[in-house]
């Protein structure tokens, strides 16, 4: 598990290291970041990232209300949500939530419906309604995992929702450690909201989960919005940690895939194909 | 580190660990076990993680008859393991295949002992009798388990009769590795104390001990706390000692691979018509009038995973194959229970069961087939049963008691003394309906208010003779019931064959065009052209041999596929039905 990680896919990408509605200022916060030691300090409107060991900055940066951290040189930009910029939603941090997973395992579990009667328990689903109907699954041409046209039938799919009902979802795998759902918004037909998962790989066997929620306005405040997803993944914490071996496994023969497993099939085939190796088992040659 | 020696029967937990409905966490050598005991009272030892995402077994909920993993409410059956059924896909039976690593599991001595790939017997405990015995907390401990093991040869305690004294003799009787025996004297009181330790991983052990001799009430109690104080005394100095060493480094249990078709998408795994299994007959009796009941038991080993709506065939000492539904409910895998009517234009098949298999026979069966799988995720199923047809019903009703899922199940028959397995009825309460002695207009009309009303979220399986199908069929149409949401099968199949066509069959995925000629089934060319394929019933009832078909217009004469499926005329049942055009391609 102390092995650095080598994935220059990570490397050089920006990954959440603090909440910033944690941070006290001036006092140091203790992170870690792909197996690296890190703290963040506060000050004022800044903030910055240094390496404990030898005390070097780390290059750093503020969006979304959270604190950025490359360790490497930056490929590409923080991952840009158009939906966050619209005036007519709230836009929550969800906490950070820490579990004792392989990050790929929890954005696997963001990408699931077949657990929702079995785990969200008369919230996201409910017994019998436990088909998953087929939807589609593609690559796009900006290399981004898209699942679209799943159903499922949910009791209380969001808290403004009145009695069960058929919701619409579209997952969306943007980076190997970030993950998107867009769900109907149950008031303004044809609207989405969305939840983005980013999640912290804090070594191969540990994450931090960052849920940032777009949520239209009407009809929700954001202690409501912030209450549902905690305690959604609050549900879902146990489980992961019970999940073994704690990386997730490339090799397609270690689990047993089924048809509802479409886009996590997928996404284990694009993790290899991208030679992400941090936080999985990769497949034997 | 020398490789651990995984032929050694260990204890890993003791009986009193397995309480009513409790799944146990156990570990030996690195390796995780999910601990259960069925209400049948079976001690299942499995591999601690689904086979579909890996989450632990042990988080698990033990229904007495199944375990349902947390993740995705997978159920496993008792004693094989064996998946039966993925709520995920409610309309489809799960590949049999599916199947948890299973160890071996004894219960002696008030322990429970396995070993990976064990070899020999559990060991025999000079000086303890079974049944007497008085099995301790187990007490888990931070350290090697040599090094426990060593610990526990100085051991000093007071026996059973004389805790209050303070000079008891012990002595040193046996010990190995894992293992130590000690006698304790004091005023003629005398205890003999056998500790194992059970290797966890590498740095951690639980010391399971056992004394000769049980004690009642208070002194129970007493003796209890005498060992637990003085084994958490050593447990202390174990573990203060251990923190001293380094830390050895964790025993990384390998997984098994899942098989190489599973891990692409489960899919019915190809077979002929084989008996590849050899059951005895260790129970024949009187299931109702005219009809014979057989619990079949597995010569050796255990038989496949069942799943509800499954049947076998048998093969009969007269040479002649019948199929029959597997009545049992979930959980109940020691033997298979089959309900045999004696038919009066009998051919030979329910005759022969009849008359001349007996209690103690040998029979060769098939593995179970799921042609008729049952979904769990309707608001409320119906079973419609004429006669016989009770017993696929009688599984699947079992199933959804099981899982406390509403359902009803309506039972046509002559008279109450020909409605078969009594005892498995009365379990279901008020969700059994029967209905005697109605003739065929009654029937029908029964039929018609039980169907009316349909809603989504309702499901209707009907089982019984050839016209009472075809009335509830007709009916339930008639009533708004979409094809989907009703199914049914056949004993056999009553339409009169037509083989009089003749035309070609191209394989594509064999590459391969053959001539069917008038007379012959596409099932008997294909196969003599050497490609494989499962067939059970061979008159178009059962639906195993079914196909998907690519191109051509089929000439369907089973009884098998709805109507909804014969005008799409994507699938066909390749032992009766033929081809309206003169090519049809295939999918094999």
């Amino acid at each position: 598990m102390a092995a650095p990680c080598s994935d220059r896919i990570l490397l050089d990408d920006w990954h959440i290291v603090a909440d910033r509605a944690v941070l006290t200022e001036g006092r140091p916060f203790a992170s870690r970041l792909l197996g690296v030691d890190l703290e963040v300090t506060r000050h004022g409107d800044d903030a910055d990232v240094v390496c404990i060991t030898g005390g070097a900055p780390v290059r750093s940066q503020q969006l979304y209300g959270y604190i950025w951290a490359c360790l490497g040189t930056p490929a590409r930009d923080i991952v840009h949500l158009p939906e966050a910029f619209e005036d007519d939603r709230h836009t929550v941090t969800g906490g950070s939530i820490a579990v004792k997973v392989s990050g790929l395992r929890a954005v696997e579990n963001f990408l699931d419906m077949g657990h929702f009667p079995f785990v969200h328990t008369g919230w996201l689903g409910d017994e019998p309604h436990t088909e998953v109907q087929p939807y589609n699954v593609e690559i796009t041409e900006a290399d981004e995992i898209l699942a679209t046209d799943c159903k499922f039938f949910q009791p209380v799919a969001s808290p403004t929702a009145k009695g069960g009902m058929m919701v619409d979802y579209i997952y969306k795998v943007i980076r190997p450690y970030t993950v998107a759902l867009y769900k109907s918004n149950p008031l303004q037909p044809g609207r989405l909201d969305s939840i983005t998962l980013f999640v912290q790989p804090v070594d191969e066997e540990n994450c931090i989960a960052h849920p940032f929620l777009c949520y239209i306005k009407e009809g929700i405040d954001e202690p409501t919005i912030r209450w549902f997803m905690q305690l959604i993944f609050a549900q879902d914490k146990p489980i992961l940690e019970n999940q073994v071996p704690k990386r997730l496994p490339l090799d397609p023969r270690a689990e047993t895939p089924i048809r509802a497993d479409a886009v996590s099939v997928t996404y284990r085939r694009w993790l290899r194909e991208r030679a992400v190796t941090y936080g999985a088992i990769p497949a034997a040659a | 580190m020398p490789e651990p020696d995984r032929s050694r029967w260990h204890p890993i937990a003791a009986s009193h660990d397995l309480p009513f409905r409790h799944v146990y966490h156990a570990q030996l050598l690195g390796r995780e076990f999910a601990v259960w005991r069925a209400d049948d009272g079976y001690v299942n030892v499995w591999e601690n993680r689904c086979l579909h995402r890996g989450v632990r077994l042990s988080i698990g909920m033990n229904d007495g008859r199944e375990l349902k993993c947390q993740y995705h409410g997978w159920r496993y059956a008792n004693r094989t393991a064996g998946c039966t059924y993925i709520p995920a896909h409610p309309a489809d039976a799960p590949a049999r295949t599916i199947t948890n690593r299973t160890f071996p599991a004894v219960e002696r001595y008030g322990l429970v002992w396995s070993a990976e790939e064990p070899v020999g017997e559990v060991p025999a405990l000079a000086g303890v009798t079974e049944g007497r015995q008085l099995v301790l907390r187990g007490i888990p401990v931070n350290a090697a388990a040599e090094d426990v093991a060593e610990r526990l040869r100085s051991y000093r305690f007071q026996p059973n009769g004389a805790l209050d004294g303070k000079d008891a003799e012990v002595a040193l009787e046996a010990a190995s590795d894992t293992s130590v025996a000690l006698r304790s004297r004091e005023a003629g009181a005398d205890t003999l104390a056998v500790f194992f330790v059970q290797p966890v991983d590498a740095g951690r052990s639980v010391i399971r001990g056992v004394l000769d001799d049980d004690a009642e009430g208070p002194q129970r109690i007493a003796v209890m706390r005498h060992h637990n104080r003085l084994l958490s005394k050593l447990r202390d100095e174990a573990e203060r000692e251990a923190a001293g060493k380094p830390a050895p480094a964790s025993i990384e249990p390998v997984y098994e691979r899942v098989s190489a078709e599973l891990a692409e998408m489960p899919e019915v795994t190809p077979h002929g018509r084989k008996a590849a299994l050899r059951v005895e007959v260790a129970r024949k009796f009187a299931a109702a009038d005219g009809i014979a009941g057989f619990e079949l038991r597995p010569i050796k080993g255990l038989l496949p995973t069942f799943q509800p709506g499954a049947h076998i065939d048998v093969h009969m000492p007269n040479g002649e194959i019948r199929q029959y539904s597997i009545t049992n409910g979930p959980g109940e895998s020691a033997s298979y229970v089959i309900g045999v009517k004696l038919e009066p234009d009998s051919k030979g098949g329910s005759k022969c069961m009849h008359e001349t298999v007996r209690e103690g026979d040998v029979l060769a069966i098939s593995e179970p087939r799921n042609n008729f799988p049952l979904r769990r995720d309707a608001l409320k199923t119906l079973f419609i049963a004429g006669g016989i047809g009770i017993t696929p019903l009688l599984a699947m009703a079992q199933a959804l008691q099981n899982q406390r899922l509403a359902f009803e199940l309506h039972y046509f028959a002559q008279n109450e003394s020909q409605m078969a397995f009594r005892d498995r009825l009365a379990a279901l309460g008020s969700s059994l309906r029967p209905h005697l002695g109605l003739d065929p207009a009654a029937t029908g009309a029964e039929l018609r208010r039980l169907l009316h009303g349909y809603e989504a979220g309702r499901q209707v399986y009907l089982c019984g003779p050839g016209p009472m199908l075809e009335a509830a069929r007709s009916i339930a149409a008639e009533l708004g019931w979409p094809d989907s949401s009703v199914h049914f099968e056949y004993f056999k199949n009553t339409n009169t064959i037509d083989d009089s066509s003749s035309f070609e069959v191209a394989l594509a995925r064999s590459v391969m065009t053959l001539q069917v000629p008038a007379g012959r089934t596409i099932l008997e060319v294909i196969r003599e052209n050497g490609i494989e394929m499962p067939s059970s019933c061979e008159q178009g009832a059962c639906g195993t041999c079914l196909c998907t078909v690519i191109e051509g217009e089929p000439d369907h004469q089973d009884v098998y596929l709805n109507d909804a499926e014969r005008r799409a005329g994507t699938k066909i049942l390749t032992c009766v039905s033929r081809s309206k055009s003169p090519r049809l391609v295939l999918d094999l």
